[in-house]
């Protein structure tokens, strides 16, 4: 965790704090503040995103995601904070080495699907001549061949999606930022993306993106920032945010009560009666073993004992609240539940 | 989808001019081979045609008042041969000679003096002596506008045939100059015409073409990759392309009815400096306009969502615009005063009052400035348009107030995100 809410180094202005160490830090942001007509819709978030990580920001609509990606690649500016991408503070001066898909897809309806994804090269840099021969090869690598001389309004949604994201590649930029990439993508398509990413990820390329999808982030992400109410509660290793809360143990016995019951830690619960008993409780800090040897001296009757990990939903719900959880179920998209 | 296999291979960033001529090469393309030119190059057609029905009409009216004519102060029969000459050769003079008309002298005495039939009657100069020594009284443009057709004329007069031509003596009245400026007052009201009119007529393909662009969704990633200054000069420039090509083609077909029409065009008297250097700064300054105009409905255009909310927003500004067109035909006629230089001065009339200023004036040094100041306030403009929409519009889209409404109109043209 890198961020808390009420960090003495949020409040005020961030470029008053001192420069921090050149390092392979892709994004480098510190107290970051923006605010619309007095509602303040990202409140000092810290983020540091390590070069060559997949990297998740998470949270429900309306927490700040697409504000804070804004803020990060120079689309808007930050009220107060700082921020520092591939080592640039102003975002503008490593353009060419980025790339972005916003939540919000857009190409022009009349260009070929070749010049969109040249023209959206050479909005970073690439030539406009070499930008149309990668698109040629992006396309056929991807299956994509036959439409590249078809207008964009010809494609369907899911192709001009894709076509789109090659856009956004073409370059072949050294940070990917994607926005609620994969809202409007098949089932299919979202795989196939994943795929990309992870690809993109291995290649060295640093992969951001946002999602209130957690499937997509656990499976993805190295490291994750969970967002909610304009603030990051929590940012780093998926695992640091598992373990932030402890692991459950189930055990199931056959008998109901004994001596061995003492072993149990106090907030154990019963969750009813199938074949045995059920209890749930927190793993003791001491570990399974001094209880094993309760359980088996007591002659409670194991039926079965399982340490449950938690997963990155569990973690949300104790880091953001189980408001922010709620939300972001609600919100969860139609092809996330498939 | 796999990654691309290229190991990472990056060019500079670009700058803010090749960032704008990214945009501004798109742009063009697509608007120039879009239907939508075909029909914005067809579009001063219907005008011309309404304008031409009523023009043919007022003509026809005060016709007579309109037609330049000559008046003839020459011994009885001098003055009958220089006429029946000029009849004889009207078809092939065609607009080379204007009319003839001979001012009958008094009974006795001698023949009136061409200044005061040029201050009397309704004639637009006076020829005078004899065929074999022809003069040429008037406005000093006139008279050298019609000596060769009136040596001609003098010519077949004197000796019936077409050579050899008298040389003809030309005499600017004193009045000549007064006479100038106040024909050149007709040759700037021309040019400010024209020019508020194109300037009126392109301005406003930014706004529209800045809408869809936000209907394409696609200027977040333009305002991704390159700075939004960038974005909104290429915008301008292009369109700037697209109305010189369709002001060139313009300018072709209407060349081309003019060598049709032949001497049946009205002439403008001849600008102060000169037709092809007034030509050349009437581009310059339909281009500043235009950029001018532009960049304001640009900023318009970004902070509206609809074509609807465009017109709301956009009519006080072309009202505006409108005003700005009054006072600088207004400050023409009052060359020198108050009211002149402020029209010069303020940016958004500068073009039009300098334009107009070309027409009266020769000086060229208060035109390189004016184009300085008025490059300088476009650049400003822009600047300032862009931070407008960059804090006005790049607002996310889902956002509530503390009472869970949306807040302004600003917020529901905002791309939406959280």
């Amino acid at each position: 965790m890198n961020a808390q809410v009420g960090d003495p180094r949020l409040t005020g202005n961030a470029r008053e704090l001192s420069p921090p160490p050149a390092s392979a830090l892709a994004i480098e942001a510190r107290g970051l503040v923006k605010r619309f007509d007095g509602f303040t819709a990202v409140d000092g978030v810290d983020l540091t995103v390590p070069q060559g990580a997949v990297y998740g920001i998470l949270g429900p609509n309306g927490a700040g995601k697409t504000t804070t990606l804004r803020m990060l690649l120079g689309i808007i500016e930050p009220d107060s904070g700082y921020r520092r991408i591939l080592g640039a503070e102003r975002p503008h001066d490593v353009a060419h080495t980025i790339g972005y898909l916003p939540e919000e897809r857009g190409l022009y309806p009349s260009m070929k699907a070749t010049d969109a994804i040249a023209f959206l090269g050479a909005l970073r840099g690439l030539p406009l001549k070499e930008g149309r021969r990668r698109a040629h090869e992006l396309l056929e690598r991807h299956g994509l061949g036959y439409a590249a001389d078809r207008q964009i309004r010809q494609l369907s949604k899911g192709m001009a999606q894709q076509v789109q994201i090659l856009g956004t590649l073409v370059h072949r930029p050294r940070l990917v930022v994607f926005d609620e990439p994969f809202s409007g993508l098949d089932a299919l398509n979202q795989g196939k993306l994943e795929i990309m990413m992870r690809d993109l990820a291995q290649d060295g390329t640093t992969v951001i993106f946002s999602t209130h999808v957690i499937a997509h982030a656990e499976r993805l992400c190295d490291e994750v920032a969970i967002i909610a109410g304009g603030r990051v509660p929590f940012a780093g290793p998926v695992d640091v945010a598992r373990d932030s809360i402890p692991a459950q143990v189930r055990l199931e016995t056959r008998e109901d009560d004994g001596p061995w019951r003492a072993a149990l830690p106090a907030d154990a619960r019963t969750e009813g009666r199938r074949e045995g008993t059920v209890w749930r409780f927190a793993l003791p800090d001491t570990g399974v073993e001094p209880l094993l040897r309760a359980l088996i001296a007591g002659e409670a009757g194991i039926l079965s004992l399982s340490i449950e990990r938690a997963g990155l939903h569990d973690a949300f719900v104790a880091i953001a609240g189980a408001a922010a959880a709620r939300a972001l179920d609600e919100e969860k998209p139609e092809e996330a539940r498939r | 989808m796999t990654p691309d296999p290229y190991p990472h291979q990056h060019r500079g960033r670009l700058s803010t001019l090749a960032a704008a001529w990214v945009v501004a090469r798109r742009d063009f393309a697509a608007i120039l081979f879009s239907r939508s030119f075909f029909f914005f190059l067809l579009g001063p057609l219907f005008p011309l045609i309404v304008g031409g029905l009523a023009g043919s009409v007022g003509q026809h009216v005060d016709q007579s008042d309109d037609t330049p004519v000559l008046g003839v102060v020459m011994a009885p029969a001098d003055a009958q041969a220089m006429a029946q000459a000029r009849n004889a050769l009207a078809s092939r003079l065609g607009g080379g000679v204007p009319e003839f008309r001979v001012i009958a002298a008094p009974p006795s005495g001698p023949l009136p003096e061409p200044a005061a039939v040029l201050a009397r009657e309704k004639v637009a100069a006076v020829l005078s002596g004899t065929p074999a020594v022809p003069v040429l009284t008037g406005p000093r443009g006139q008279v050298q506008a019609w000596s060769g057709g009136v040596a001609m004329v003098a010519a077949q007069a004197k000796a019936g045939s077409l050579g050899p031509w008298p040389a003809v003596r030309l005499q600017a009245t004193a009045t000549s100059r007064a006479g100038d400026s106040h024909a050149r007052l007709r040759t700037a009201q021309g040019a400010q015409t024209l020019l508020f009119l194109l300037t009126m007529m392109l301005a406003g393909m930014v706004l529209s073409n800045l809408v869809e662009e936000k209907a394409n969704k696609i200027i977040e990633v333009l305002a991704a990759a390159i700075p939004m200054e960038a974005v909104f000069f290429g915008k301008l420039f292009a369109m700037l392309g697209v109305s010189l090509v369709g002001i060139a083609a313009w300018g072709a077909v209407g060349g081309g009815l003019a060598l049709l029409a032949g001497s049946a065009l009205p002439t403008l008297p001849t600008p102060a400096v000169g037709w092809p250097l007034l030509v050349g700064l009437g581009v310059v300054y339909f281009s500043m306009a235009y950029l001018l105009l532009g960049s304001v409905f640009l900023a318009v255009g970004s902070l509206a969502a609809t074509v609807r909310e465009v017109q709301t927003i956009s009519m006080p500004v072309t009202m505006l615009q409108l005003l700005l067109f009054f006072l600088a035909s207004y400050a023409m006629t009052q060359p020198g005063s108050a009211i002149e230089l402020f029209a010069v001065l303020f940016p958004f009339s500068s073009p039009y009052a300098m334009l107009a200023r070309a027409a009266q004036d020769g000086a060229l040094l208060p035109h390189a400035a004016a184009l300085v100041w008025q490059a300088a306030w476009v650049f400003a403009l822009v600047r300032l348009g862009s931070m407008l929409f960059r804090r006005r519009v790049m607002q996310s889209g889902a956002q509530r107030t503390r009472r869970g409404k949306r807040r302004g109109s600003a917020r529901k043209v905002a791309l939406a995100g959280d």
